[in-house]
């Protein structure tokens, strides 16, 4: 499998040793991180290419999501990364106006087929928004939200389990036991995303999808989010949008920088800072542009 | 791992009634949108196919002869003047006995005569008054037949309908059916309907009387409401200090734009009739009462407009010296002017079709004559329908429908302009 | 300057005008109708109370089938609009096309302009004979003035401004809500019914409180197609009146401006006008407090 951007690459290198950097990565399996056995990717797009009526925003993205791990996205503001996250679970569906083009697969099976139910791919790629948006219900109804509408509970005892479950996950569950049925609306912010998480995770997803879970968070509660996604991974595959790059290098395996509509590049998240292959990511990672 | 693939069969087994129900949900809703247009729609088709025969109004053909023994006796005095006061219900009588020689007995007679208009003696004066020199000349006069045999010709009441419906016996529909092929009766435009006020019989009523009453109506109301409501919005959008009295007006504003129609008719009933003792069904208490009705639509929507002015109008004029009554009214007031005449028109479709308050001020009695002056005792179009469609006569039945659907017209006419306002002026800033 | 806020007083001087003319007429009415007969009384007669001997008769002026008749006419419109005004703001705004909101959305607008006397008139012409021939053919005794007729007209008639109301509610919840809601799996109307319309609840209520005022003010539809007789009933199949009604029957004919029968019509409009005047408050304060939750 060849990825254009690297195809690209190799054409423009001059140098043996870029050339040789190079021929490791081609043959390395995607989704190799640190010594993991040789897992295939959980979700890989080829082709992707989304239209916003006439106007193009992603163009031809490849991608391999390596299983357990967290893969970040990066890149400048409007550069399609928010917008490739969303086609991974299909939310781009909802955009009238939206058109995709290309393959996505979950577990080598194409989501965009025609007899893929929506409602269901949506059990297994959860997702956690920018801006916390639990509902305006019960800290209790809103974990249980989910396994209500699937019927995953065969009866109250088993969601309660659930619901208390999910939230211990989440890390939650210390801070609100005693209060379940408290207003969701009524936590701090970190403490909202939290519970965003914890009613993503109650339906019991395998892929955990972020879109900057804390540009909307202090500092110290993006720290607990952080803590959390780390400890989340060992269970869950999950992919961040961020826009820090500090935040990227300090929580992501593996990272891809997208410019413009393009993805740039990707790799292991150390190579890519340390050691980046294109112009523009080096412009990005060091901050010339932003 | 497993874990997830009992989650996901137990998810997989709820999929289909999910759906289901999706389905369902959006069909209901569905039918709910369908629900207005289907309701529309039959009462256009309602109103239309009962109305539409309103427009003809049948006549039958007369050879009236003016003899000079019919003329009122006038020593030397005025030809016009004798030709004016004729008998002419008797030259009528002569002229249907002429026409019909098959009437022979008194009774045949009066069932005979009852094939035209009552307003038919006065038709063929009209007509003997048009023409320069009538007397011993042979006129052809178009007079109108009487209201059942107007149902019957233009086909609302069927030939064969039995006698409680059709109101002509067996002889009149002889008679009239002989006339008729012989090209005498015939279905013409009506313009009395047009150009008459109302009357108790029906070939004889108007609409003309409702209509110029609404029009002075409004034009009362509008006289009143727009300078008061484009200087109530003008005033508290752009100089109203924000205190407890001006919280105090908006509260009032937006309370009166919620009060039922009919309560402001009871204002104006104790205060314009009974202290005031305003003329009572005149279209000058009318439009004060419609006026207080559209003043607070007119607030609202001219607010709005001139909310949307940005403040850079303003302020560049008073930079550049204005006062600020000027950089208001010289500055910001034409620019929202569109948004507040939009609002206006729209009310004023509002006002057109009010009846309510208007019955409590008296606009109810039947009244005969076109108004001339707002002081004029007058009726409005849609309390003219109320009271139309009121009457048994079958024959007022579709004139109802008629005026129903001259008022949707007007109303329709008013908002489209409206929306045409609307559009041809959007500014975005 | 002074003569713009004259011109903003004169809303003022509206509602100060109305609430004096009522009180002070219906006052002058008290003193010849005890309130307690008004307001509790379970026979209205007006006619048969002027004889002479019979003036402040008791029982000939209570105002219960009145407010009964015109609940029972409102909670038939509502029942209309209610549903069909909701359901229809939802597929507009959650499922229609653009061509079909751009036919649909005039349509409603062009609904609620149509003046009410044409309303009342297809009442009583079209859909009153309707239900009568309809409740005969299936053995039911349906009056030809039935309360169910006037009641499902006003219903249509309210349903732009339900729709509308609903319309503006719905699409003040913020829409992360219904994106949560969506990435969790649910289906559109799932979204709708569990997240959506709750939120978006207080402003649907405030909407249906407006409806109601509007209705239970509402004057032509019921004089056109509702009974004249203040029967005390909640049958919807039967003829009822209605507080307008009376107002209406009352003040159109000729007798003098002091006797009962005037000055009970001016009872029943202070009483109309309260009654709207406190729907009206609730709904705003409920719109009110809904809308600072969102801010």
């Amino acid at each position: 499998m060849t990825f254009d951007p690297v195809d690209h690459m190799v054409a423009e290198a001059t140098d043996l040793e870029h050339s040789a950097r190079i021929g490791a990565i081609m043959n390395s399996e995607p989704g190799q991180a640190k010594g993991a056995p040789d897992a295939p990717p959980k979700m890989a797009s080829r082709n992707l290419r989304v239209h916003y009526g006439d106007k193009q925003a992603l163009h031809d993205v490849s991608l391999d999501i390596p299983v357990n791990q967290v893969t970040a996205f990066i890149g400048p503001s409007g550069c399609g990364k928010s917008t490739y996250l969303r086609c991974l679970n299909r939310m781009n569906d909802n955009i009238d106006i939206c058109r995709v083009d290309g393959s996505v697969t979950l577990d080598g099976r194409e989501i965009y087929a025609k007899d893929q139910d929506v409602v269901q791919l949506r059990t297994r790629i959860g997702m956690v928004f920018q801006k916390p948006n639990p509902f305006p219900k019960s800290i209790f109804d809103n974990v249980a939200y989910g396994p209500r509408i699937h019927g995953i509970a065969r009866d109250r005892e088993e969601l309660n389990g659930i619901v208390l479950g999910s939230l211990e996950r989440a890390g939650l569950l210390e801070e609100v036991r005693d209060r379940l049925d408290a207003p969701g609306i009524g936590l701090s912010g970190g403490q909202q995303q939290r519970l965003c998480i914890a009613r993503a995770i109650a339906v019991r997803p395998e892929v955990i999808l972020m879109d900057e879970p804390c540009s909307a968070l202090d500092p110290i509660a993006t720290e607990r989010v952080e803590e959390l996604i780390m400890e989340l991974k060992a269970q869950y595959t999950i992919v961040m949008v961020t826009h820090s790059m500090q935040q990227a290098r300090r929580v992501s395996d593996r990272t891809a920088f997208f410019h413009l509509g393009n993805l740039v590049e990707h790799g292991a998240t150390s190579e890519v800072f340390e050691n980046p292959r294109d112009d523009r990511t080096k412009d990005y990672v060091t901050g010339r542009i932003g | 791992m497993t874990e997830t693939s009992e989650t996901q069969a137990r998810v997989a087994r709820r999929l289909a009634s999910r759906h289901g129900g999706e389905k369902r949900f959006k069909f209901i809703a569905l039918v709910a949108a369908w629900i207005g247009l289907v309701f529309l729609g039959v009462l256009l088709f309602t109103v239309i196919e009962s109305g539409h025969t309103a427009i003809l109004q049948t006549k039958m053909l007369l050879k009236v002869t003016l003899q000079e023994s019919d003329l009122q006796s006038n020593d030397g005095g005025d030809r016009a003047q004798a030709i004016a006061g004729a008998n002419y219900n008797a030259v009528l009588k002569r002229t249907m006995r002429e026409t019909f020689p098959d009437a022979k007995s008194r009774s045949d007679k009066r069932s005979m005569y009852r094939l035209v208009s009552v307003a038919a003696p006065y038709e063929i004066r009209e007509a003997m008054l048009e023409h320069e020199d009538p007397v011993g000349k042979t006129l052809g006069i178009w007079v109108s037949a009487s209201d059942d045999v107007d149902l019957i010709i233009k086909g609302t009441v069927p030939r064969t309908a039995p006698a409680d419906q059709r109101h002509l016996s067996d002889k009149q529909m002889k008679w009239l059916e002989g006339h008729e092929s012989a090209g005498g009766v015939e279905a013409k435009f009506n313009t009395t309907f047009f150009t008459s006020g109302d009357s108790r019989e029906p070939e004889l009523a108007g609409i003309l009387g409702g209509a110029v009453g609404s029009l002075y109506a409004i034009l009362v109301c509008l006289a009143i409401s727009f300078p008061l409501g484009v200087m109530s919005a003008v005033y508290l959008e752009c100089f109203a200090p924000k205190n407890r009295i001006t919280e105090f007006i908006e509260v009032n504003i937006n309370n009166l734009a919620a009060v039922p129609s009919i309560v402001f008719g009871l204002l104006g009933l104790a205060i314009f009739l009974n202290t005031f003792m305003l003329p009572r069904s005149a279209p000058l208490v009318g439009g004060m009462v419609l006026s207080l009705l559209t003043l607070p639509t007119i607030i609202i929507a001219g607010r709005a407009a001139i909310k949307s002015v940005p403040p850079s109008v303003r302020e560049a004029a008073l930079a550049l010296g204005a006062s600020p009554i000027q950089a208001v009214f010289h500055h910001v007031l034409p620019l929202a002017m569109p948004g507040i005449l939009t609002g206006t028109i729209i009310g004023t479709a509002g006002a057109l079709g009010e009846t309510a308050p208007l019955l409590m001020i008296g606009m109810v009695a039947f009244i005969v004559d076109v108004p001339t002056s707002v002081t004029d005792p007058a009726t409005v179009l849609p309390v003219q329908i109320f009271l139309w469609s009121d009457i048994p006569e079958k024959a007022f039945a579709e004139r109802t429908s008629a005026a129903i659907l001259v008022l949707l017209s007007f109303v329709c006419l008013l908002n489209l302009f409206a929306v045409y306002l609307r559009k041809r002026f959007e500014t975005r800033w | 300057m002074g003569i713009l806020i004259a011109a903003s007083s004169v809303a003022i001087l509206t509602t100060v005008g109305i609430v004096l003319s009522l009180i002070f007429e219906s006052i002058q009415f008290f003193r010849q109708i005890p309130i307690t007969d008004f307001v509790f009384g379970l026979h209205w007669s007006p006619q048969t109370a002027i004889r002479e001997d019979q003036v402040g008769a008791s029982g000939a002026f209570g105002a219960i089938p009145l407010l009964v008749g015109t609940l029972l006419i409102s909670a038939i419109a509502l029942c209309v609009s209610g549903p069909v005004g909701l359901m229809a703001a939802i597929y507009l705004g959650e499922y229609a096309s653009a061509r079909f909101r751009s036919i649909v959305k005039p349509v409603l607008e062009a609904l609620a302009g149509i003046p009410t006397v044409v309303y009342g008139f297809f009442a009583a012409i079209v859909v009153a004979p309707m239900l009568r021939n309809g409740g005969e053919a299936i053995g039911l005794d349906v009056s030809s003035e039935s309360a169910l007729a006037a009641g499902l007209v006003m219903g249509i008639m309210t349903i732009p401004f339900v729709s509308s109301i609903s319309d503006d509610a719905i699409t003040a919840v913020p829409e992360s809500l219904k994106e949560a809601a969506l990435g969790l799996g649910s289906t559109r109307s799932e979204a709708i019914r569990n997240v959506i319309l709750p939120a978006a609840l207080p402003g649907i209520a405030g909407g249906l409180l407006l409806a109601a005022s509007r209705v239970i003010g509402e004057t032509m539809i019921v004089v056109m197609a509702a009974g004249l007789a203040a029967k005390l009933t909640v049958n919807p199949l039967d003829a009822v009146t209605t507080v307008t009604v009376q107002i209406v029957t009352l003040l159109t004919g000729d007798q003098e401006f002091d006797s009962p029968k005037t000055l009970a019509a001016f009872a029943l409009g202070l009483m109309l006008f309260l009654v709207t005047l406190a729907l009206n408050v609730t709904a705003l304060r409920i719109v009110k407090a809904y809308r600072e939750q969102y801010d």
